[in-house]
């Protein structure tokens, strides 16, 4: 087997757009600069509108009447008290929305309000409109709906084991919703070249975004009998056509959503939700305006967040830990519906082989429906729980062999321009230039397994981890053809330049990417361009802001209506001057001979000449990411036009007695192909790092499960900010970052994405480091103090030093998943297809 | 059904950012809501209305307070700011400019919160430590920046507001 064999290597992506990876820094004005953002000002002087700041005349006030009880038929709903309540306007219960949505055309199982059956507590059942928010509140009291309790499916095991009642009447069966088995190689030959074999089992707790901002949504059902949707939305493009789907007969051409400045995501706001749907509706039902404004509760079970997931893996490694085989089995906690699960289930399973190179991987899937809020995409999608198991799993096989962990995976990099054994192709890899810098920043070499003391008794311990990102899905969620990002650009005699594009800011800069690119290929001021965005009536369509595909998908999209502007430009202003159009420069708000730089024109001139020649000047720009490699059922999901990279140390302290630990010191390197801002750049990677800091410590989804006069109580445990702990600034560590830039020639000025990746690597670290510190393993996220005081006191015993889910057959659940789809590796010759793939019935997207 | 005869409203002359208003509103509400709802002063946001992320942060007499937990009636007859009273005219302040150097606003929603008690800290100590900002913020959440951007905002405003030419460090910007 020849893994570097030319053969396999990645055929290099079609790739006619001047994306301009190569351009030397030195040769950019604004790229890389610390620029403000576009939107700085507004958010510095509470200028800038959020959607629940909206206000429009004649507005009522929506409140949504929920699920007290997990899993319930509804048997009646009376909703006359509160019909008659003064100032109640409109009234909608499930019957008046039938048509059930969802992100994912394979899973649309949700309805705006729960027409028959209530899933989880939070589950919403009837919409009601008011003059006043406090008499919605009120009327909604005052309603008096009938349940008939059902067998509440309160886990992985529990869903497991009950094939009925089921929660759904699609998915695999009983409360199955997915199953994916997926071999690529030769799995008993790796194993047999094994030379050292580990099997574990991990937990990772479900958690949650929390964005600052609970989600609003304002819908206005106007005099010309169209709808505007003004929302906190991740996605508007996808708000649009579950809109047009459930509101039909209205045309989707009569729904104009725009997502308002988000404040926060994570992901959270990604799904369409039901409460944008009712708003819609009730607008349209009482003609007037109607808001909803979340509360913090309410937060809690639109949820979408992290999915609980217990994993067993199986690796087999060489003496020097090359990976000769993988067995890696997840499953999921989906929570009462679909959402974005199936990507997350093959999520699971996508990204564990382009890190380190995997010759052989097995990798099966279990989603299952529990009365739980919905999971969905929380940073990092469905890949932040497998990179916790395989990371601290690297850290156990290192120590079993007595290699440094650091070396191990810097022996063992998957090579940059190669496919992996999963098909994915990997093109600029800066894996190793982080894992340098981490090692040497933290003198990890010296300072490893030292176990100091601090001056208060504390224990001393470095762990270190790496982890991948996506720069965007390289599948769109329709698969439609069509590109997945698009930019108008519209330049005027005053020198405007406004840029068009449907992306959404929700605070990751994305508008700002938009000004920076567009600014620096036609050198005038990034903070002068217009930026109208996220607004499904004038902006072209973009997919939205999430698998981190922004920068690099808008940004090229981008590039390329500028590019094209520029030649337009160039030609106007060539004529007028007499200079050949490949002889100017665009600089400094300046269009010149670069042999005679006195000799031009300003920006508006230029423009102005060329509206004179060509007349209206417009472009537009768009992407659509490279074919992938995997042409397998379920290889849609991983495929990505470029992969960042990270690599943490973190540096714990240890209370020996108790297992309270605090983090004093991070170092962080992200490779992130190149910044386009370094400040806003360095602002993602400390977010990232942050929020992965919260998830290793404390932060839990968790629910609370009583018995009370004979009926099971499950509820959400901790449904607001107090209790749901996160760190606050006082817990933030010093952080020590490292930007480092590995230009890909698939992103704008070769940038790959960063506000997700860094994000990774911190939970697997952390508990890496506690090892490091006192000899004990938390196989199980968070890594709370009572997991390692609990890991401690088993040490202490003598028992397995360790706190994890049970490492023997009862540890994870038995489930059938069927015959694998077997995929030759790239090295094997494989094509990318499964040979064993039952032949499928092509049907067109819509 | 007729509602339940609510409580009356009741007239009072609120004192924000230096100017006089006069608001009609019921007494149990907050000075969150009659700010944002009856004055559209919307800069002032809300993340809990519990009292537990500090979004809703605005000065009394100087002192930040969470208007989420203050009634309006309460702060009749004081002097309040909001975000939206930071600038001067068209001018920003020193704080304002830092936190648009770093950064140190990414959604911004939790912004003016913090910038309300940055401001009123620095009004209080012009050399704030690492250590006394991080205290003074304790109880502005921020899910986005990771803190280090915002007290970075802070310490730079700081060396502005005492006449120094203080420029972002270059490892705060670059990295190390
Ligand atoms: S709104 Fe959260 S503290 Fe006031
Ligand atoms: S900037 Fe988004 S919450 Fe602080």
């Amino acid at each position: 087997m020849v893994l570097d064999d030319p053969s396999t290597r990645a055929p290099s992506a079609k790739n006619d757009a001047p994306w301009q990876h190569d351009k030397k820094k030195e040769d950019l004005q604004h790229i890389g600069k610390p620029i403000r953002k576009v939107d700085a000002r507004g958010k510095v002087s509470g200028l800038t509108k959020y959607a629940d700041d909206l206000v429009l005349p004649r507005m009522l006030h929506m409140k949504l009447l929920r699920s007290t009880v997990a899993h319930a038929e509804i048997v009646s709903i009376d909703t006359r008290k509160a019909a008659a309540l003064d100032g109640v306007k409109g009234i909608l219960t499930g019957k008046d929305m039938p048509i059930t949505f969802g992100i994912l055309p394979v899973s649309q199982d949700e309805h705006a309000l729960c027409p028959d059956l209530v899933r989880f507590v939070g589950d919403p059942v009837v919409a009601i409109a008011a003059t006043e928010e406090e008499i919605a509140w009120n009327a909604c009291r005052l309603v008096d709906v009938q349940y008939r309790e059902k067998q509440t499916i309160g886990g992985i095991h529990e869903a497991a084991a009950t094939n009925e009642p089921r929660l759904h009447d699609y998915g695999v069966r009983g409360n199955i919703h997915r199953l994916e088995n997926l071999e690529f190689g030769d799995m008993k030959d790796g194993f047999a070249r094994a030379e050292h074999v580990r099997e574990d089992t991990f937990f990772f707790e479900g958690n949650t975004h929390l964005p600052m901002e609970q989600h609003a949504t304002l819908a206005h059902f106007d005099k010309d009998g169209k709808l505007t949707v003004w929302s906190s939305t991740q996605t508007p493009h996808y708000l649009h056509r579950a809109l047009a789907r459930v509101l039909h007969p209205l045309p989707a051409h009569h729904i104009r959503v725009i997502a308002v400045t988000n404040g926060g995501g994570f992901g959270g706001k990604s799904d369409p939700f039901n409460h944008e749907i009712c708003a819609a509706k009730m607008s349209m039902l009482t003609g007037r305006p109607v808001k909803i404004a979340l509360t913090r509760e309410e937060v809690f079970f639109c949820h979408r967040g992290r999915h609980p997931v217990l994993m067993r893996s199986k690796m087999g490694v060489t003496k020097t830990g090359r990976i000769t085989a993988l067995d890696f089995e997840s499953y999921l906690d989906g929570g009462a519906y679909g959402s974005y699960g199936t990507a997350s289930t093959f999520y699971t399973g996508a990204l564990q082989t382009v890190t380190y190179t995997v010759e052989n991987y097995h990798f099966r899937g279990a989603r299952f429906f529990t009365c739980k809020a919905p999971c969905g995409p929380k940073r990092g999608h469905g890949t932040v729980q497998p990179r916790f198991a395989i990371e601290v799993q690297l850290d156990k096989i290192a120590c079993d062999l007595g290699l440094d962990p650091a070396q191990m995976r810097l022996d063992n990099l998957a090579p940059r321009d190669s496919l992996t054994a999963n098909f994915l192709r990997i093109g600029s890899m800066g894996l190793g230039a982080c894992i340098e810098k981490v090692v040497a920043g933290s003198n990890w070499k010296t300072r490893r397994g030292k176990r100091e003391v601090t001056k208060d008794g504390r224990i001393r311990g470095l762990g270190l981890a790496c982890s991948s990102y996506l720069s965007g899905a390289g599948l769109p969620i329709y698969w439609n053809g069509l590109p997945h990002s698009g930019v108008q650009l519209k330049l005027d005699r005053s020198g405007l330049v406004t840029a068009f594009c449907g992306s959404t800011d929700i605070g990751q800069g994305s508008d700002s990417v938009l000004g920076w690119i567009i600014g620096e290929v036609l050198g005038i001021d990034p903070l002068g361009i217009k930026v109208v965005t996220g607004d499904t009536d004038l902006t072209p369509v973009d997919l939205g802001s999430y698998s981190s595909r922004v920068t690099l998908m808008t940004g090229n999209a981008a590039m390329q209506a500028a590019e094209r502007a520029r030649e337009l430009i160039a030609k106007g202003v060539a004529d007028k001057l007499g200079v050949p159009a490949n002889r100017l420069v665009f600089s400094n708000s300046r269009v010149f001979d670069a042999e005679d730089p006195k000799k031009g024109l300003t920006f508006q001139e230029a423009v102005i000449a060329t509206e004179a020649r060509f007349g209206t000047i417009g472009t537009v720009g768009s992407y659509t990411p490279p074919a992938t490699a995997a042409k397998f059922r379920g290889g849609g999901v991983g495929p990505s036009p470029s992969y960042s990279y990270s690599a943490t140390v973190v540096e714990v302290e240890v209370d020996p007695l108790t297992g309270v630990y605090r983090v004093p010191k991070i170092w962080m390197a992200h490779d992130i192909g190149r910044a386009l801002n370094a400040a806003v750049a360095m602002g993602q990677i400390e977010g990232g790092v942050y929020m992965g800091l919260g998830e290793a410590m404390m932060e839990e989804q968790a629910y609370r499960d009583r018995v009370h006069k004979g009926n099971r109580i499950f509820v959400h445990r901790i449904p607001s900010m107090l209790e749901y702990k996160q760190p606050t600034g006082l817990e933030m560590p010093e952080i020590v970052t490292y930007v480092v830039e590995d230009p890909d020639k698939n992103g704008p000025f070769g940038a790959k994405e960063v506000g997700q990746g860094p994000l990774l690597p911190i939970m697997p670290a952390v508990a890496n480091a506690v090892f490091d510190a006192v000899g004990v393993r938390v196989d199980e996220n968070p890594v709370s103090f009572e997991k390692v005081f609990a890991a401690m006191a088993a040490k202490k015993e003598g028992k397995d030093a360790r706190f994890g889910p049970s490492n023997g057959p009862d540890g994870v659940p038995d489930v059938d998943f069927g015959d694998s789809l077997k995929i030759k590796t790239p090295w094997q010759g494989g094509d990318g297809t499964a040979w064993n793939e039952p032949k499928r019935e092509k049907k067109a997207a819509k | 059904m007729t509602a339940p005869p609510g409580p009356q409203k009741t007239l009072a002359t609120f004192h924000v950012n230096g100017e006089s208003h006069e608001v009609a509103f019921v007494p149990h509400k907050t000075l969150l809501e009659v700010l944002r709802e009856e004055m559209n002063l919307t800069g002032t946001k809300h993340g809990c209305e519990l009292g537990e992320c500090g979004a809703c942060t605005v000065q009394v007499d100087g002192t930040p307070v969470l208007s989420c937990l203050v009634l309006a009636v309460d702060v009749v007859g004081k002097q309040v700011r909001t975000v939206e009273g930071l600038a001067k005219g068209p001018e920003l302040t020193e704080l304002q400019h830092a936190f648009a150097d770093m950064g140190a606003a990414q959604c911004g929603y939790c912004t003016p919160g913090i910038l309300m008690t940055a401001d009123a800290l620095l009004a209080q100590n012009t050399k704030p430590t690492r250590d006394e900002i991080k205290e003074c913020l304790a109880g502005n959440l921020c899910r986005c920046t990771g803190y280090i951007k915002i007290f970075e905002a802070v310490e730079l405003a700081a060396a502005r507001c005492r006449g120094e030419k203080a420029e972002p460090r270059k490892e705060s910007i670059h990295g190390s």
